[in-house]
């Protein structure tokens, strides 16, 4: 048993550092006090915690990863470069089954008549990430050429056009990923580790580390893999937005004209920007995919995949990472709270009508709006704000 | 030799310069006709694709037929769509809430009043246009508290466009919820299993009376709008604010006032179009946001600002949404939509009676 929770504590220093990592003001000190506390997080939890509510705290943090990475991508197109993606489902969706397609073995037999796909590639994890990045990348390409050029509202139009057909194809195309049936089996990178009989390629006394873990304990390993994820990328867009590149596409945001006038290219810069945006969100997409094993086209609906992720950046800070990340997991945890709030009133709403209860689920909508709306009216800049200077060699 | 008179030499020279090949190509490709032209070519595929598949004529001209029973409830919410485009320059993605509230509306009143005897060949009664008549100014006035509450503020505040989308896009799942909490997530019908048969008409088409009435009752509104924007006051206002909002302003127009009449009037057509969407399928609380591409779709296609436009624009979208059904999934209507509105996007962004170069 103790060995059970020392394993989990080493498993948890890595998000638990990066957790801190993420809190903490940036100074001078930052890693030198964000390490021990991590540390010290990832034992508490490990053994203060029942193994229940820890569980529950795992597979929280990994939504809210798989969410920091969407409202990451956002904020390249939205907060950096202005364009209002109101189809952030369909990159979502699209980085999901690009690669579940790529890692899934084809079935073959009896079980090919229940589950029709394209291809299936049984390809490694990795591959099937880069493979959501690639095909998201030509999606938002594709879309950005016809549209880019034109008026900024167009985009939005434009986009909750993509999302909607993305879905109603993978509701409606048999062939191409089981749909409107689930898609199943989607591997687990890693998951030899909680397998009694381990991976061949670990050596011995590695091995003897994860071995009192059970299958049960996956989300674990899996928060660890998510956590790098989302540290690599956020560190790559953010050097990205402190770089020229990122200070041309707030010129282009702020001042089109004088940006063209000093001679940048603005609608190639504008499409940059929106595919790089998208690529983030497709690789939150195959994170997603591996995450929850089975897809089906339910999942990228408006309201999930594009609305809660529109409120998170505009809660946490549109044009600034951090807010960005930080936002994913406060929206997340305020839609996870919701459902214990619509549990709790249900029993009111009761009262009121008999089939009020049953819809007790769309208050939380209506909340989350109302905190768009609010958002909108009253803070648009958000949490954290804008930094107005971006590079280290310029001091206020 | 002819020396210049002083007249001659004080003209100002006028430097004409022959437009160079790029941008003379350009010009006719941003043409109307060419989009007209383009357009057409989506038809033709979509006539030549039904034609493969073994589709008899006389269903593509059925299909043809409800097509302008659709485009006419596209139509109808489009209208409100660019008005409120044009005059307030942003777009109102909570339009397509409107349009499933206003069904609902009617639904909920129908439920109230005494049901007639329907009226045959029609499917029903007298009381459901008079519930139509109750459900189109509350839309409208449900239209006008989201202005005001919400839209005003960000005016007040001077804010950036796309704000206002967002504020339009939180609005949109704000009266989403609502109709869920209201009437579930089921569908619903206004008259639940009452026949309603298919009517033959020359060259054969089948159509059903309700999808008479729906064509009529959309013209009637048509003319009505036509009748509200060229002859009267606030109709007048109206195009003046949304072609140019500070000159209006300067000539005495109260802008605030012809917002207000703005929203009322597009949430009363919204309400009118998810009604007949109602009566011609079902209720479902999704059915705005499926009917929003379309309305957008036209909307672009008639060019901003412009409620005849979109008219024709909505009619063009429906029936090329109905013939494809003749081979593609019905559920993929908005992508076919979708395909048209890149179509105008790629070819003339300002639409079928934009000015050139707007």
């Amino acid at each position: 048993m103790a060995t059970l929770a020392l394993t989990k504590a080493l498993l948890l220093i890595v998000p638990a550092v990066l957790l801190a990592l993420l809190v903490l003001p940036a100074r001078r000190w930052r890693l030198a006090v964000a390490v021990p506390l991590g540390v010290a997080l990832a034992f508490a939890a490990s053994l203060a915690l029942p193994s229940g509510i820890l569980a529950y705290v795992v597979s929280f943090a990994i939504m809210g990863s798989v969410y920091a990475l969407l409202s990451l991508g956002l904020n390249v197109q939205w907060g950096y470069t202005g364009h209002l993606n109101f189809g952030v489902a369909a990159f979502f969706a699209i980085g999901a089954f690009t690669s579940a397609l790529m890692t899934v073995e084809a079935p073959t037999g009896i079980a090919a008549q229940y589950t029709q796909m394209a291809f299936g590639l049984g390809l490694p994890f990795l591959v099937g990430v880069a493979a959501a990045a690639l095909v998201s990348a030509l999606l938002a390409f594709l879309v950005a050429v016809p549209v880019l050029r034109l008026r900024l509202d167009f985009l939005a139009i434009a986009t909750i056009g993509i999302a909607e057909i993305i879905r109603l194809i993978f509701q409606n195309e048999r062939w191409l990923a089981n749909g409107p049936q689930p898609l199943r089996g989607i591997p687990q990178p890693l998951h030899c580790l909680v397998r009694s009989q381990g991976c061949d390629w670990l050596p011995e006394w590695a091995m003897a580390l994860f071995e009192p873990l059970s299958p049960r304990d996956y989300p674990l390993i899996y928060l660890v893999i998510i956590a790098l994820f989302v540290a690599v990328l956020y560190l790559l867009v953010e050097r990205a937005c402190r770089s020229p590149w990122g200070r041309m596409l707030r010129a282009i945001r702020d001042e089109e004209a004088s940006a063209a006038m000093n001679g940048k290219p603005v609608t190639f810069v504008r499409i940059q920007s929106f595919v790089v945006g998208a690529v983030v969100m497709g690789i939150a997409g195959a994170l997603y995919a591996h995450y929850v094993v089975t897809i089906d086209y339910s999942h990228f609906h408006a309201l999930f995949a594009t609305f809660l992720v529109w409120v998170m950046l505009m809660l946490g800070g549109s044009g600034n990472n951090r807010g960005a990340v930080v936002g994913g997991f406060i929206v997340w945890g305020v839609w996870s709270g919701t459902a214990f709030l619509a549990n709790a009133i249900e029993p009111l709403l009761a009262l009121i009508a008999d089939d009020l209860p049953r819809r007790a689920a769309y208050f939380r909508w209506l909340l989350v709006a109302l905190l768009l709306a609010g958002i909108v009216l009253y803070r648009p800049q958000g949490l954290l704000r804008e930094e107005k200077r971006v590079s280290r060699y310029l001091r206020e | 030799m002819a020396t210049p008179t002083p007249q001659e030499r004080e003209r100002p020279t006028v430097v004409t310069r022959t437009a160079r090949p790029g941008e003379r190509a350009r010009a006719l490709v941003q043409s109307r006709a060419f989009l007209l032209l383009a357009i057409a070519v989506v038809f033709a595929v979509l006539v030549v694709a039904a034609q493969l598949r073994g589709v008899s004529a006389e269903r593509l001209l059925s299909l043809a037929a409800w097509g302008v029973m659709l485009g006419g409830i596209i139509g109808l919410g489009s209208i409100g769509l660019t008005l409120v485009y044009g005059v307030l320059k942003f777009p109102n993605f909570s339009h397509g809430a409107l349009v499933t509230l206003g069904a609902y509306f009617t639904f909920a009143f129908l439920a109230w009043l005494p049901q007639g005897e329907p009226l045959t060949p029609l499917s029903f009664g007298w009381e459901f246009p008079v519930a139509l008549l109750v459900a189109m100014p509350l839309v409208g006035l449900v239209a006008m508290a989201v202005d005001r509450v919400v839209y005003r503020r960000l005016r007040r505040q001077n804010a950036h466009l796309v704000l206002f989308a967002m504020a339009s896009l939180a609005m949109a799942f704000f009266l989403r919820s609502l109709i869920y909490i209201a009437w579930g997530p089921d569908f619903h019908f206004y008259y639940p299993g009452r026949p309603n048969p298919a009517l033959t008409l020359p060259f054969n088409i089948r159509v059903r009376a309700d999808q008479l009435f729906i064509l009529a009752l959309a013209l009637v509104m048509m003319l009505g709008v036509y009748l509200l924007l060229e002859r009267t006051r606030i109709g007048k206002a109206m195009r003046a604010t949304a072609d140019n909002p500070e000159l209006a302003q300067v000539r005495g127009i109260n802008t605030e006032r012809v917002i207000a009449w703005t929203w009322l009037l597009g949430g009363a057509l919204a309400a009118a179009g998810g009604t007949m969407y109602g009566l011609s399928s079902q209720l479902r609380p999704e059915m705005g946001f499926w009917l929003l591409l379309p309305m957008f779709a036209a909307t672009i296609m008639g060019g901003i600002g412009n409620p005849y436009g979109a008219l024709a624009g909505a009619l063009i979208i429906g029936v090329a949404h109905q013939v494809s059904t003749a081979f593609m999934n019905p559920t993929y209507g908005p992508a076919v939509a979708f395909v048209l509105m890149v179509i105008v996007l790629l070819v003339r962004p300002q639409g079928l009676f934009g000015r050139s170069g707007g």
